[in-house]
Protein backbone atom coordinates (compact mmCIF):
# COMPACT_ATOMS: atom_id res chain seq x y z
CA UNK A 1 0.00 0.00 0.00
CA UNK A 2 3.25 2.30 0.90
CA UNK A 3 4.75 1.59 -2.53
CA UNK A 4 1.50 2.24 -4.49
CA UNK A 5 0.68 5.37 -2.47
CA UNK A 6 4.17 6.79 -3.52
CA UNK A 7 3.99 5.85 -6.75
CA UNK A 8 1.15 7.96 -7.21
CA UNK A 9 2.83 10.52 -5.67
CA UNK A 10 5.25 10.50 -8.81
CA UNK A 11 2.64 9.42 -11.04
CA UNK A 12 0.66 12.68 -10.47
CA UNK A 13 3.85 15.04 -9.94
CA UNK A 14 4.46 14.02 -14.01
CA UNK A 15 1.12 15.11 -14.59
CA UNK A 16 0.92 17.97 -12.77
CA UNK A 17 3.74 20.36 -11.94
CA UNK A 18 2.28 21.66 -8.53
CA UNK A 19 3.08 17.84 -6.71
CA UNK A 20 5.73 17.82 -4.53
CA UNK A 21 6.94 15.27 -2.34
CA UNK A 22 8.57 15.89 1.37
CA UNK A 23 9.89 12.75 2.94
CA UNK A 24 11.21 12.60 6.23
CA UNK A 25 14.49 10.12 6.58
CA UNK A 26 12.88 7.14 4.56
CA UNK A 27 14.33 3.98 3.55
CA UNK A 28 17.26 3.30 0.49
CA UNK A 29 15.70 3.95 -2.45
CA UNK A 30 12.36 5.73 -2.15
CA UNK A 31 10.84 7.03 -4.84
CA UNK A 32 13.96 6.69 -6.73
CA UNK A 33 12.45 7.69 -10.14
CA UNK A 34 10.78 10.51 -8.86
CA UNK A 35 14.08 12.00 -7.22
CA UNK A 36 16.00 11.47 -10.68
CA UNK A 37 13.57 12.34 -12.94
CA UNK A 38 12.37 15.46 -11.07
CA UNK A 39 15.15 16.15 -8.04
CA UNK A 40 13.86 20.24 -7.04
CA UNK A 41 10.63 18.48 -6.57
CA UNK A 42 11.85 15.47 -4.15
CA UNK A 43 12.82 16.41 -0.98
CA UNK A 44 14.16 14.15 1.89
CA UNK A 45 14.38 16.48 5.02
CA UNK A 46 15.83 14.36 7.14
CA UNK A 47 14.12 13.31 11.21
CA UNK A 48 12.94 16.74 11.69
CA UNK A 49 9.33 16.86 11.20
CA UNK A 50 8.25 19.88 12.57
CA UNK A 51 10.24 21.69 9.96
CA UNK A 52 8.95 19.29 7.27
CA UNK A 53 5.36 20.14 8.26
CA UNK A 54 6.56 24.31 8.33
CA UNK A 55 8.02 23.92 4.96
CA UNK A 56 5.20 21.74 3.41
CA UNK A 57 2.54 24.73 3.92
CA UNK A 58 5.57 27.52 2.94
CA UNK A 59 4.93 25.67 -0.24
CA UNK A 60 1.30 25.41 -0.39
CA UNK A 61 1.13 28.80 0.40
CA UNK A 62 2.96 29.17 -3.07
CA UNK A 63 0.54 27.15 -5.13
CA UNK A 64 2.52 23.64 -4.58
CA UNK A 65 0.21 20.54 -3.71
CA UNK A 66 2.31 18.81 -1.35
CA UNK A 67 2.56 15.05 -0.19
CA UNK A 68 4.47 14.53 3.15
CA UNK A 69 5.48 10.85 4.05
CA UNK A 70 6.94 9.32 7.24
CA UNK A 71 5.83 7.21 10.14
CA UNK A 72 2.18 8.11 11.59
CA UNK A 73 3.06 8.67 14.83
CA UNK A 74 5.77 11.12 13.96
CA UNK A 75 3.47 12.70 11.09
CA UNK A 76 0.80 13.54 13.63
CA UNK A 77 2.20 13.48 17.21
CA UNK A 78 5.99 14.97 16.67
CA UNK A 79 4.37 18.05 14.56
CA UNK A 80 0.82 18.23 15.98
CA UNK A 81 1.11 22.00 16.25
CA UNK A 82 2.86 22.62 12.83
CA UNK A 83 -0.34 20.11 11.38
CA UNK A 84 -2.95 22.32 13.64
CA UNK A 85 -1.61 25.87 12.98
CA UNK A 86 0.50 25.86 9.60
CA UNK A 87 -1.68 23.11 7.99
CA UNK A 88 -5.25 23.70 9.51
CA UNK A 89 -5.58 27.24 10.46
CA UNK A 90 -4.27 28.11 6.67
CA UNK A 91 -6.22 25.36 5.11
CA UNK A 92 -3.34 24.47 2.73
CA UNK A 93 -3.43 21.10 -0.03
CA UNK A 94 -0.76 19.34 1.97
CA UNK A 95 -0.85 15.47 2.09
CA UNK A 96 0.08 13.60 5.19
CA UNK A 97 0.87 9.92 4.41
CA UNK A 98 1.12 7.68 7.42
CA UNK A 99 3.00 4.74 7.22
CA UNK A 100 1.93 2.18 9.61
CA UNK A 101 -1.35 2.91 10.98
CA UNK A 102 -3.09 1.41 14.13
CA UNK A 103 -1.07 -1.43 15.37
CA UNK A 104 1.25 -2.65 12.31
CA UNK A 105 4.60 -1.79 14.19
CA UNK A 106 3.07 -4.22 16.58
CA UNK A 107 6.80 -5.42 17.12
CA UNK A 108 8.31 -1.76 17.38
CA UNK A 109 5.71 -1.16 20.76
CA UNK A 110 4.21 1.80 21.87
CA UNK A 111 6.18 4.66 20.54
CA UNK A 112 5.56 3.42 17.25
CA UNK A 113 1.66 2.50 17.38
CA UNK A 114 -0.48 5.06 15.52
CA UNK A 115 -3.71 4.07 17.97
CA UNK A 116 -5.06 7.58 18.08
CA UNK A 117 -3.80 9.04 15.10
CA UNK A 118 -8.16 9.20 13.89
CA UNK A 119 -8.79 11.12 17.28
CA UNK A 120 -6.03 14.18 17.08
CA UNK A 121 -6.34 14.63 13.39
CA UNK A 122 -9.90 14.76 13.09
CA UNK A 123 -10.45 16.91 15.80
CA UNK A 124 -8.41 19.78 13.92
CA UNK A 125 -10.62 22.14 11.83
CA UNK A 126 -10.46 21.57 8.15
CA UNK A 127 -8.33 18.43 8.35
CA UNK A 128 -9.87 15.20 6.38
CA UNK A 129 -8.96 11.49 7.45
CA UNK A 130 -9.00 9.01 5.16
CA UNK A 131 -7.61 5.12 5.87
CA UNK A 132 -8.57 3.08 2.79
CA UNK A 133 -8.82 -0.58 2.90
CA UNK A 134 -6.13 -1.83 0.52
CA UNK A 135 -3.63 -1.01 -2.18
CA UNK A 136 -6.20 -1.01 -5.37
CA UNK A 137 -8.18 1.37 -3.01
CA UNK A 138 -5.65 3.20 -2.50
CA UNK A 139 -4.99 4.27 -6.11
CA UNK A 140 -8.67 5.66 -6.00
CA UNK A 141 -7.83 7.93 -3.23
CA UNK A 142 -4.29 9.32 -4.26
CA UNK A 143 -6.57 10.45 -7.78
CA UNK A 144 -8.84 12.14 -5.41
CA UNK A 145 -6.42 13.65 -3.56
CA UNK A 146 -4.86 15.91 -5.77
CA UNK A 147 -7.72 18.48 -5.77
CA UNK A 148 -8.68 18.02 -2.75
CA UNK A 149 -8.88 22.03 -1.08
CA UNK A 150 -7.16 21.39 2.60
CA UNK A 151 -5.03 19.19 4.39
CA UNK A 152 -5.25 15.39 4.35
CA UNK A 153 -4.19 12.69 6.50
CA UNK A 154 -4.01 9.34 5.01
CA UNK A 155 -3.18 6.19 7.49
CA UNK A 156 -1.57 3.50 6.05
CA UNK A 157 -2.56 -0.42 6.43
CA UNK A 158 0.31 -2.56 6.57
CA UNK A 159 0.55 -3.43 2.93
CA UNK A 160 -0.03 -6.44 1.01
CA UNK A 161 -3.54 -6.23 2.19
CA UNK A 162 -6.33 -8.60 0.86
CA UNK A 163 -8.18 -6.39 -2.36
CA UNK A 164 -11.30 -6.15 -1.14
CA UNK A 165 -12.19 -3.03 -3.27
CA UNK A 166 -14.11 -3.14 -6.62
CA UNK A 167 -12.90 -1.48 -10.01
CA UNK A 168 -16.48 -0.54 -9.82
CA UNK A 169 -16.28 1.85 -6.83
CA UNK A 170 -17.20 4.98 -7.04
CA UNK A 171 -14.32 6.17 -4.58
CA UNK A 172 -14.98 9.99 -3.24
CA UNK A 173 -13.38 10.96 -0.31
CA UNK A 174 -15.94 11.32 2.30
CA UNK A 175 -18.16 9.24 0.58
CA UNK A 176 -19.08 5.48 2.16
CA UNK A 177 -18.75 2.70 0.35
CA UNK A 178 -21.70 -0.16 1.14
CA UNK A 179 -19.64 -3.53 1.23
CA UNK A 180 -22.25 -5.66 1.96
CA UNK A 181 -25.89 -4.80 2.66
CA UNK A 182 -27.53 -4.56 6.14
CA UNK A 183 -29.82 -7.11 7.38
CA UNK A 184 -30.56 -6.80 11.34
CA UNK A 185 -26.95 -5.63 11.51
CA UNK A 186 -24.96 -3.10 10.53
CA UNK A 187 -21.20 -3.08 10.68
CA UNK A 188 -19.37 0.30 10.41
CA UNK A 189 -15.47 -0.24 9.91
CA UNK A 190 -12.70 1.54 8.30
CA UNK A 191 -9.13 0.67 6.81
CA UNK A 192 -7.89 -2.96 7.61
CA UNK A 193 -10.91 -3.25 9.95
CA UNK A 194 -13.16 -3.75 6.80
CA UNK A 195 -11.99 -6.97 5.68
CA UNK A 196 -12.25 -8.87 8.93
CA UNK A 197 -15.78 -7.50 9.08
CA UNK A 198 -16.72 -8.79 6.07
CA UNK A 199 -15.54 -11.98 6.96
CA UNK A 200 -17.27 -11.55 10.03
CA UNK A 201 -20.55 -10.71 8.17
CA UNK A 202 -19.67 -14.31 6.18
CA UNK A 203 -19.59 -16.31 9.28
CA UNK A 204 -22.88 -14.82 10.77
CA UNK A 205 -25.07 -15.10 7.56
CA UNK A 206 -23.78 -18.85 7.95
CA UNK A 207 -25.61 -18.85 11.58
CA UNK A 208 -28.76 -17.12 9.87
CA UNK A 209 -28.11 -13.53 11.19
CA UNK A 210 -28.04 -11.08 8.23
CA UNK A 211 -24.99 -8.23 8.32
CA UNK A 212 -23.97 -5.52 6.13
CA UNK A 213 -20.80 -3.75 5.94
CA UNK A 214 -20.34 0.18 5.22
CA UNK A 215 -16.72 0.82 4.52
CA UNK A 216 -16.01 4.13 6.50
CA UNK A 217 -12.81 4.91 4.29
CA UNK A 218 -13.56 8.43 5.25
CA UNK A 219 -13.50 9.56 9.22
CA UNK A 220 -13.69 13.05 8.52
CA UNK A 221 -16.08 14.76 6.83
CA UNK A 222 -17.94 11.42 7.63
CA UNK A 223 -21.25 10.57 5.65
CA UNK A 224 -23.72 10.57 7.78
CA UNK A 225 -26.28 10.74 4.91
CA UNK A 226 -25.27 7.13 4.42
CA UNK A 227 -25.31 6.32 7.96
CA UNK A 228 -28.55 7.52 8.21
CA UNK A 229 -29.99 6.11 5.68
CA UNK A 230 -28.67 2.85 6.57
CA UNK A 231 -28.43 2.47 10.81
CA UNK A 232 -32.64 2.56 10.55
CA UNK A 233 -34.48 -0.19 11.22
CA UNK A 234 -31.62 -2.44 12.17
CA UNK A 235 -31.35 -4.11 15.36
CA UNK A 236 -27.58 -3.67 16.24
CA UNK A 237 -25.06 -0.98 14.70
CA UNK A 238 -21.19 -2.04 15.13
CA UNK A 239 -18.28 0.13 14.95
CA UNK A 240 -15.03 -2.06 14.18
CA UNK A 241 -11.80 0.23 14.16
CA UNK A 242 -7.56 -0.69 14.55
CA UNK A 243 -7.97 2.46 17.02
CA UNK A 244 -8.73 3.39 20.35
CA UNK A 245 -12.05 3.74 21.56
CA UNK A 246 -11.79 7.56 22.12
CA UNK A 247 -12.29 9.53 19.61
CA UNK A 248 -12.14 7.34 16.67
CA UNK A 249 -14.47 6.03 14.43
CA UNK A 250 -17.02 4.90 16.51
CA UNK A 251 -16.99 8.06 18.57
CA UNK A 252 -17.40 10.32 14.48
CA UNK A 253 -20.19 7.55 14.05
CA UNK A 254 -22.03 8.88 17.56
CA UNK A 255 -21.56 12.30 17.52
CA UNK A 256 -23.19 12.29 13.80
CA UNK A 257 -26.42 10.10 14.46
CA UNK A 258 -26.80 11.59 18.41
CA UNK A 259 -26.63 15.20 16.30
CA UNK A 260 -28.80 14.34 13.32
CA UNK A 261 -31.72 12.98 15.81
CA UNK A 262 -31.72 9.48 14.71
CA UNK A 263 -33.21 6.69 17.10
CA UNK A 264 -30.18 4.34 18.01
CA UNK A 265 -30.24 0.79 17.42
CA UNK A 266 -28.05 -1.01 20.51
CA UNK A 267 -25.00 0.02 19.91
CA UNK A 268 -21.54 -1.53 20.24
CA UNK A 269 -18.04 -0.24 19.54
CA UNK A 270 -14.80 -2.41 19.15
CA UNK A 271 -11.71 -1.05 19.16
CA UNK A 272 -8.85 -0.72 21.73
CA UNK A 273 -9.71 0.09 25.14
CA UNK A 274 -8.09 3.33 27.09
CA UNK A 275 -4.38 2.26 27.49
CA UNK A 276 -0.85 1.62 25.62
CA UNK A 277 -0.24 -2.02 24.39
CA UNK A 278 1.49 -4.30 26.47
CA UNK A 279 2.74 -6.61 23.98
CA UNK A 280 4.67 -7.56 20.88
CA UNK A 281 3.59 -9.47 18.13
CA UNK A 282 2.33 -9.03 15.18
CA UNK A 283 -0.88 -6.71 13.73
CA UNK A 284 -2.67 -10.41 13.55
CA UNK A 285 -2.17 -11.05 17.39
CA UNK A 286 -2.51 -7.49 18.40
CA UNK A 287 -6.35 -7.39 16.66
CA UNK A 288 -6.61 -10.98 18.66
CA UNK A 289 -5.93 -9.12 22.11
CA UNK A 290 -8.19 -6.46 21.30
CA UNK A 291 -10.80 -8.79 20.08
CA UNK A 292 -11.11 -7.73 16.51
CA UNK A 293 -10.55 -10.94 14.59
CA UNK A 294 -13.64 -11.78 12.43
CA UNK A 295 -14.51 -14.63 14.47
CA UNK A 296 -14.54 -12.59 17.37
CA UNK A 297 -16.36 -10.10 15.69
CA UNK A 298 -19.12 -12.49 14.88
CA UNK A 299 -19.29 -13.46 18.40
CA UNK A 300 -19.59 -9.96 19.53
CA UNK A 301 -22.81 -9.58 17.39
CA UNK A 302 -24.53 -12.52 18.35
CA UNK A 303 -23.58 -11.90 22.27
CA UNK A 304 -24.90 -8.35 21.72
CA UNK A 305 -27.65 -9.99 19.75
CA UNK A 306 -28.86 -12.00 23.14
CA UNK B 1 28.66 50.61 6.72
CA UNK B 2 28.50 49.77 10.07
CA UNK B 3 28.11 46.02 10.24
CA UNK B 4 30.30 43.30 11.21
CA UNK B 5 31.68 40.34 10.35
CA UNK B 6 30.11 37.33 13.25
CA UNK B 7 33.11 37.16 15.27
CA UNK B 8 32.93 40.99 16.74
CA UNK B 9 30.47 40.50 18.90
CA UNK B 10 31.29 42.83 21.76
CA UNK B 11 32.11 45.54 18.87
CA UNK B 12 28.76 45.42 17.56
CA UNK B 13 27.06 45.29 20.97
CA UNK B 14 29.31 48.39 22.56
CA UNK B 15 28.70 50.27 19.11
CA UNK B 16 24.75 49.96 19.52
CA UNK B 17 24.64 50.43 23.30
CA UNK B 18 26.51 54.04 22.42
CA UNK B 19 23.60 54.39 19.64
CA UNK B 20 20.98 54.49 22.07
CA UNK B 21 21.87 57.98 23.10
CA UNK B 22 20.84 58.94 19.48
CA UNK B 23 17.52 60.31 19.07
CA UNK B 24 14.92 58.81 16.69
CA UNK B 25 14.47 60.44 13.69
CA UNK B 26 10.52 61.61 12.69
CA UNK B 27 9.91 59.07 10.55
CA UNK B 28 10.81 56.15 13.36
CA UNK B 29 8.98 58.64 15.88
CA UNK B 30 5.74 58.59 13.24
CA UNK B 31 6.10 54.84 13.33
CA UNK B 32 5.96 54.15 16.89
CA UNK B 33 2.77 56.22 17.37
CA UNK B 34 1.03 54.12 14.79
CA UNK B 35 1.75 51.59 16.94
CA UNK B 36 0.69 53.48 19.92
CA UNK B 37 -2.52 54.15 18.16
CA UNK B 38 -3.21 50.19 17.88
CA UNK B 39 -2.11 49.55 21.36
CA UNK B 40 -4.82 52.28 22.83
CA UNK B 41 -7.22 51.64 20.50
CA UNK B 42 -7.44 47.65 22.17
CA UNK B 43 -6.16 48.60 25.60
CA UNK B 44 -3.34 46.07 25.29
CA UNK B 45 -0.58 45.02 23.16
CA UNK B 46 3.28 43.56 23.30
CA UNK B 47 4.33 47.41 23.78
CA UNK B 48 7.96 46.05 24.44
CA UNK B 49 8.07 43.47 21.40
CA UNK B 50 6.55 46.21 18.69
CA UNK B 51 8.78 48.89 19.31
CA UNK B 52 12.23 46.98 19.22
CA UNK B 53 12.11 45.63 15.44
CA UNK B 54 10.57 48.88 14.39
CA UNK B 55 13.67 50.09 12.24
CA UNK B 56 14.33 46.52 10.92
CA UNK B 57 10.77 46.75 9.14
CA UNK B 58 10.77 50.30 8.00
CA UNK B 59 13.76 49.78 6.30
CA UNK B 60 12.80 46.56 4.74
CA UNK B 61 9.16 48.04 3.75
CA UNK B 62 10.77 51.55 2.50
CA UNK B 63 14.02 50.42 1.01
CA UNK B 64 14.29 46.74 0.63
CA UNK B 65 10.95 44.45 -0.87
CA UNK B 66 9.20 44.34 -3.51
CA UNK B 67 5.37 44.35 -3.15
CA UNK B 68 2.85 46.17 -4.34
CA UNK B 69 -0.34 47.08 -1.96
CA UNK B 70 -2.89 47.23 -4.55
CA UNK B 71 -1.94 43.60 -5.65
CA UNK B 72 -0.84 42.00 -2.43
CA UNK B 73 -1.08 38.55 -4.29
CA UNK B 74 1.69 39.36 -7.03
CA UNK B 75 3.43 36.29 -7.30
CA UNK B 76 6.99 37.78 -7.70
CA UNK B 77 6.53 39.96 -4.43
CA UNK B 78 9.09 39.27 -1.73
CA UNK B 79 7.64 37.66 1.39
CA UNK B 80 7.96 39.19 5.24
CA UNK B 81 6.97 36.77 7.87
CA UNK B 82 6.98 38.04 11.26
CA UNK B 83 7.66 35.04 13.31
CA UNK B 84 7.48 36.78 16.23
CA UNK B 85 4.18 37.53 15.80
CA UNK B 86 2.82 39.00 19.04
CA UNK B 87 4.98 42.06 17.69
CA UNK B 88 2.40 42.55 15.47
CA UNK B 89 1.77 45.98 15.85
CA UNK B 90 4.92 47.15 14.23
CA UNK B 91 4.16 44.93 11.14
CA UNK B 92 0.79 46.28 11.33
CA UNK B 93 2.03 50.30 11.75
CA UNK B 94 4.25 49.52 8.66
CA UNK B 95 0.88 48.25 6.38
CA UNK B 96 -1.48 51.09 7.19
CA UNK B 97 1.96 53.65 6.15
CA UNK B 98 2.31 51.32 3.03
CA UNK B 99 -1.79 51.90 2.21
CA UNK B 100 -2.44 47.77 2.37
CA UNK B 101 -5.28 48.89 5.04
CA UNK B 102 -6.35 51.88 6.00
CA UNK B 103 -5.35 53.60 9.20
CA UNK B 104 -8.10 53.89 11.26
CA UNK B 105 -7.75 49.77 11.21
CA UNK B 106 -5.28 50.46 13.92
CA UNK B 107 -7.95 51.62 16.55
CA UNK B 108 -9.44 48.18 16.33
CA UNK B 109 -7.13 46.33 17.52
CA UNK B 110 -7.85 43.06 19.32
CA UNK B 111 -11.53 44.20 18.93
CA UNK B 112 -14.46 41.98 17.72
CA UNK B 113 -14.79 42.58 14.44
CA UNK B 114 -11.46 43.94 13.69
CA UNK B 115 -9.11 42.28 11.17
CA UNK B 116 -6.15 43.07 13.23
CA UNK B 117 -6.23 40.50 15.53
CA UNK B 118 -2.82 39.92 18.71
CA UNK B 119 -1.31 37.95 16.74
CA UNK B 120 -1.28 38.51 12.64
CA UNK B 121 -3.75 36.07 10.06
CA UNK B 122 -2.95 35.79 6.76
CA UNK B 123 -5.68 35.60 4.45
CA UNK B 124 -7.54 38.42 7.13
CA UNK B 125 -4.72 41.48 6.72
CA UNK B 126 -3.84 42.25 3.58
CA UNK B 127 0.11 41.92 3.21
CA UNK B 128 0.23 39.25 5.52
CA UNK B 129 1.67 35.79 4.48
CA UNK B 130 1.35 33.42 7.45
CA UNK B 131 -0.53 33.41 10.42
CA UNK B 132 1.70 33.76 13.06
CA UNK B 133 1.86 33.74 17.38
CA UNK B 134 3.50 30.27 18.12
CA UNK B 135 6.48 30.20 18.03
CA UNK B 136 9.16 29.10 16.20
CA UNK B 137 6.90 28.25 13.12
CA UNK B 138 7.79 30.99 10.39
CA UNK B 139 11.62 29.91 9.58
CA UNK B 140 10.41 26.65 8.45
CA UNK B 141 7.69 28.09 6.03
CA UNK B 142 9.73 30.93 4.98
CA UNK B 143 12.14 27.61 3.87
CA UNK B 144 9.30 26.69 1.94
CA UNK B 145 8.59 29.73 0.40
CA UNK B 146 12.57 29.92 -0.89
CA UNK B 147 11.77 26.65 -2.18
CA UNK B 148 8.51 27.70 -4.11
CA UNK B 149 10.43 30.46 -5.29
CA UNK B 150 13.25 28.55 -6.19
CA UNK B 151 10.97 25.80 -8.03
CA UNK B 152 8.76 27.97 -10.00
CA UNK B 153 11.71 30.38 -11.05
CA UNK B 154 10.92 33.32 -9.50
CA UNK B 155 12.93 35.68 -8.24
CA UNK B 156 10.63 36.53 -5.11
CA UNK B 157 13.15 36.70 -1.42
CA UNK B 158 12.08 35.82 1.82
CA UNK B 159 12.43 37.73 4.93
CA UNK B 160 11.53 36.18 8.08
CA UNK B 161 11.98 37.97 11.80
CA UNK B 162 12.26 36.13 15.13
CA UNK B 163 12.14 36.89 18.50
CA UNK B 164 15.10 35.98 20.58
CA UNK B 165 13.05 33.96 22.98
CA UNK B 166 11.73 32.42 19.96
CA UNK B 167 14.72 30.98 19.08
CA UNK B 168 14.89 28.90 22.05
CA UNK B 169 12.33 26.69 19.96
CA UNK B 170 14.31 23.44 18.48
CA UNK B 171 11.71 23.71 15.53
CA UNK B 172 14.19 26.87 14.70
CA UNK B 173 17.44 24.83 14.68
CA UNK B 174 15.46 22.17 12.71
CA UNK B 175 14.78 24.86 10.43
CA UNK B 176 18.28 26.18 10.44
CA UNK B 177 19.99 22.94 9.34
CA UNK B 178 17.25 22.79 6.29
CA UNK B 179 18.33 26.20 5.05
CA UNK B 180 21.80 25.87 4.94
CA UNK B 181 21.48 22.21 3.44
CA UNK B 182 19.11 24.06 0.62
CA UNK B 183 21.76 27.12 0.43
CA UNK B 184 18.45 29.25 0.06
CA UNK B 185 20.29 32.58 -0.60
CA UNK B 186 17.13 33.62 -1.15
CA UNK B 187 16.06 33.30 2.40
CA UNK B 188 17.14 35.96 5.29
CA UNK B 189 16.47 34.60 9.02
CA UNK B 190 16.52 37.97 11.44
CA UNK B 191 16.77 37.81 14.92
CA UNK B 192 15.31 40.64 16.57
CA UNK B 193 18.27 40.82 19.26
CA UNK B 194 16.67 42.52 22.31
CA UNK B 195 17.83 40.35 25.01
CA UNK B 196 14.67 40.18 26.97
CA UNK B 197 12.18 37.10 26.63
CA UNK B 198 8.66 37.17 28.69
CA UNK B 199 10.01 35.91 32.17
CA UNK B 200 13.27 37.85 31.74
CA UNK B 201 16.46 38.76 30.55
CA UNK B 202 17.81 36.26 27.58
CA UNK B 203 20.90 36.10 29.46
CA UNK B 204 18.99 34.71 32.66
CA UNK B 205 16.21 32.96 31.10
CA UNK B 206 18.26 31.06 28.36
CA UNK B 207 21.48 32.39 26.98
CA UNK B 208 21.85 32.90 23.09
CA UNK B 209 25.49 34.00 22.68
CA UNK B 210 27.44 33.72 20.19
CA UNK B 211 24.15 33.52 18.14
CA UNK B 212 26.40 34.55 15.10
CA UNK B 213 28.54 31.71 15.26
CA UNK B 214 25.54 29.23 15.70
CA UNK B 215 23.72 30.75 12.57
CA UNK B 216 26.97 30.44 10.91
CA UNK B 217 27.62 26.76 11.79
CA UNK B 218 24.36 26.05 10.65
CA UNK B 219 25.36 27.34 7.13
CA UNK B 220 24.33 30.69 7.05
CA UNK B 221 25.84 33.57 6.38
CA UNK B 222 25.84 35.34 9.93
CA UNK B 223 26.27 39.10 10.66
CA UNK B 224 25.63 41.70 13.53
CA UNK B 225 24.06 44.92 13.19
CA UNK B 226 22.86 47.42 15.14
CA UNK B 227 18.73 47.15 14.53
CA UNK B 228 17.88 50.96 14.98
CA UNK B 229 20.84 52.33 12.91
CA UNK B 230 18.56 52.76 9.57
CA UNK B 231 21.86 53.53 7.13
CA UNK B 232 23.58 50.12 8.50
CA UNK B 233 20.63 48.33 7.86
CA UNK B 234 19.56 49.74 4.20
CA UNK B 235 23.28 49.34 3.75
CA UNK B 236 23.35 45.69 4.93
CA UNK B 237 19.84 44.64 3.07
CA UNK B 238 21.00 46.19 -0.70
CA UNK B 239 24.03 44.05 -0.25
CA UNK B 240 22.09 40.75 0.41
CA UNK B 241 22.60 38.04 -0.44
CA UNK B 242 26.25 38.48 1.38
CA UNK B 243 26.99 35.20 -0.29
CA UNK B 244 25.54 33.57 -3.24
CA UNK B 245 25.37 29.89 -1.90
CA UNK B 246 23.88 30.33 1.51
CA UNK B 247 20.93 31.91 3.50
CA UNK B 248 21.76 34.98 5.29
CA UNK B 249 20.91 35.82 9.17
CA UNK B 250 20.87 38.94 10.32
CA UNK B 251 21.53 39.36 14.83
CA UNK B 252 20.12 42.51 14.80
CA UNK B 253 20.92 44.43 18.16
CA UNK B 254 18.08 45.89 19.46
CA UNK B 255 16.45 47.64 22.54
CA UNK B 256 12.87 46.63 23.85
CA UNK B 257 10.61 49.13 23.91
CA UNK B 258 12.70 51.58 22.07
CA UNK B 259 11.57 54.99 21.59
CA UNK B 260 9.63 55.10 24.98
CA UNK B 261 11.71 55.36 27.48
CA UNK B 262 9.54 53.87 30.18
CA UNK B 263 9.39 50.78 28.67
CA UNK B 264 13.11 50.56 27.30
CA UNK B 265 14.62 47.01 28.78
CA UNK B 266 11.93 46.36 31.46
CA UNK B 267 10.91 42.99 30.76
CA UNK B 268 7.70 44.31 33.01
CA UNK B 269 6.67 45.97 29.84
CA UNK B 270 6.97 43.05 27.25
CA UNK B 271 3.24 43.16 26.98
CA UNK B 272 0.72 45.80 28.87
CA UNK B 273 -2.91 45.36 29.18
CA UNK B 274 -3.91 48.35 31.08
CA UNK B 275 -1.84 52.19 30.85
CA UNK B 276 -2.18 54.65 33.37
CA UNK B 277 -2.84 58.16 32.07
CA UNK B 278 0.89 58.78 33.09
CA UNK B 279 2.03 56.40 31.27
CA UNK B 280 0.31 56.98 28.26
CA UNK B 281 1.18 60.44 28.23
CA UNK B 282 5.23 59.63 28.85
CA UNK B 283 4.53 57.43 25.45
CA UNK B 284 2.85 60.66 23.86
CA UNK B 285 5.69 62.90 25.17
CA UNK B 286 8.49 60.77 24.09
CA UNK B 287 7.35 59.94 19.98
CA UNK B 288 6.41 64.18 19.59
CA UNK B 289 8.08 65.01 16.42
CA UNK B 290 11.61 66.73 16.76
Amino acid sequence: MRNTSLNKVFELAQRDPRVVFIGSDLGVGTLKAMKAAMPDRFLMEGVAEQNIIGMAAGMALDGCVVYVNTIATFITRRCYEQVAVDLCVHNLPVRLIGNGGGVVYAPLGPTHLAIEDFAIMRVLPNMAVVAVSDAEEMKRLMDASLDWPGPLYIRLAKGGDPVISQTTDDFRIGKAILRRPPGRVLLVSTGATTERCLKAAEILADTGVAAGVLHMHTIKPLDCEALRALVSGRDLLVTVEEHLLAGGLGSAVLECLVDCGVPLPKVVRLGIPDSFTKEYGSQDTMFETFGLKAEQIAAKVRRALG
Amino acid sequence: MSHFPAKSDSAIRQAARQAEARPLDNRSKHLRRLVVEGLLGGGRGHIGSSMSPIEILRVLYDDVMRFDPADPHWPDRDRFILSKGHGCLAQYALLADKGFFPRQTLAGFCKRDSILGGHPEAGKIPGVEASTGALGHGLSIGIGMALAARLQRRPSRVFVVMGDGEINEGSVWEAALSAGKHRLSNLVAIVDYNKIQSYSFTDEVQPLDPLPDKWASFGFSAVEVDGHDVEALSALFKSLPLDSGKPTAIIAHTVKGRGVPVAEHQPSWHHKNKFTEDEVRAIAAALEDA
